[in-house]
C-alpha cells in the first residue's frame, strides 16, 4: 500500500532534475537528455493516477508521450548532427545567431 | 512498513540517484548510460504499478531505441565531453536555487492536498492478465482512434523530417 502522493513527489522530484539539467548544462545532447527525464517524470504521474483511479485513459496518453518523444527525438538529432556539421562544435552558448 | 513500501523507496532511491548522475556526469556517454538505468527503474514503477504494456514499451522505445539513437549521436560527433565554458558564472547558483524551490513548492502542493483514500494497491493476477491489455488495446483503438492515426501521421512527418534535415545539399549555397 503506497500512497499516490509518494509517486507524485517522486515525479515531482524527476521534472525538478530534468529542469535543472536544461538550465546549467552547456551540451545540447545533456539538454535533449533533461527533457526525456521531464516527459518521463509526467509519464510516471499519468500512470501512478491511472492505477488509482483504475482507467486505462493515463496509460493511453503515456502511450501518445512516448510516440511524441520518439519523433523529437528523431528530428532533434537531426538537429544537432546538422548544426555540427555547419559549425564543428555544438556548445550551445556558440548558437546566438540565426544564419547558418 | 510494508515490503511494497520499501521496494517503492529503494528503486525511487535509484531513480533519483541516477537522475543526478546523468546531470553531473562529465562525459555525455555516462549521462546517457544512467538515462538508460533511469528509465529502466521507471519501467519497474510501471510494472508496479499494474501497467505492464507501458514498461515494456518503456523499456523497447525508450531505452532500447531513443538511447541508442543518442548513443549514436554522441559517439558520431565526438560530444563525449565539451570543453566547460562558463558564460554566466551566476547561473549554475541561481539554476540551482530554482530548481530546488520547483521541487520543494510542489512537494508541498501535493502533501497540502493530500487525500489518505487514493492508494495504490499491489497489482493483482487480473490487472496483470491477458484480459486487461486487451481491455486496454479496445479503449485505444475505440474511444482514442483519431488521436492514434494522428500520431501515426506524425511519426511519417518526423521521418521525412530527420531525412530531409540529414540529406547532403545538392550544389548551391543553402
Amino acid at each position: 500500500m503506497v500512497p499516490v502522493d509518494y509517486y507524485i513527489i517522486l515525479s515531482a522530484i524527476l521534472f525538478s532534475i530534468g529542469a535543472l539539467g536544461v538550465l546549467i548544462r552547456r551540451n545540447p545532447l545533456i539538454i535533449f537528455m533533461s527533457i526525456e527525464l521531464m516527459l518521463n517524470a509526467g509519464n510516471l504521474a499519468f500512470v501512478a493516477f491511472s492505477s488509482v483511479f483504475k482507467s486505462f485513459n493515463g496509460q493511453i496518453f503515456v502511450f501518445f508521450v512516448i510516440a511524441v518523444a520518439a519523433a523529437e527525438v528523431a528530428v532533434g538529432l537531426a538537429l544537432i548532427v546538422e548544426i555540427f556539421k555547419s559549425k564543428k562544435n555544438i556548445n550551445i552558448d556558440e548558437m546566438n545567431s540565426l544564419k547558418g | 512498513m510494508t515490503s511494497e513500501l520499501i521496494v517503492f523507496l529503494v528503486l525511487s532511491l535509484v531513480a533519483i540517484s541516477s537522475a543526478l548522475g546523468m546531470l553531473f556526469s562529465r562525459n555525455a556517454v555516462y549521462s546517457a548510460l544512467f538515462l538508460v538505468l533511469n528509465f529502466v527503474t521507471v519501467a519497474v514503477f510501471y510494472l508496479l504499478l499494474g501497467a505492464p504494456f507501458i514498461a515494456m514499451s518503456q523499456i523497447t522505445v525508450y531505452a532500447g531505441a531513443i538511447m541508442v539513437l543518442f548513443l549514436f549521436v554522441i559517439m558520431l560527433l565526438g560530444a563525449g565531453s565539451l570543453a566547460p565554458t562558463e558564460s554566466l558564472p551566476w547561473q549554475r547558483p541561481l539554476a540551482i536555487l530554482l530548481a530546488v524551490i520547483l521541487a520543494m513548492e510542489s512537494t508541498y502542493l501535493v502533501f497540502a492536498r493530500s487525500r489518505s483514500d487514493l492508494v495504490v494497491t499491489a497489482p493483482d493476477a487480473a490487472l496483470n492478465s491477458m484480459d486487461s491489455l486487451r481491455e486496454m488495446a479496445m479503449t485505444l483503438f475505440n474511444q482514442f482512434l483519431l488521436p492514434f492515426e494522428i500520431t501515426s501521421i506524425l511519426l511519417l512527418v518526423a521521418m521525412v523530417g530527420a531525412i530531409v534535415l540529414s540529406k547532403p545539399e545538392k550544389g548551391g549555397q543553402r
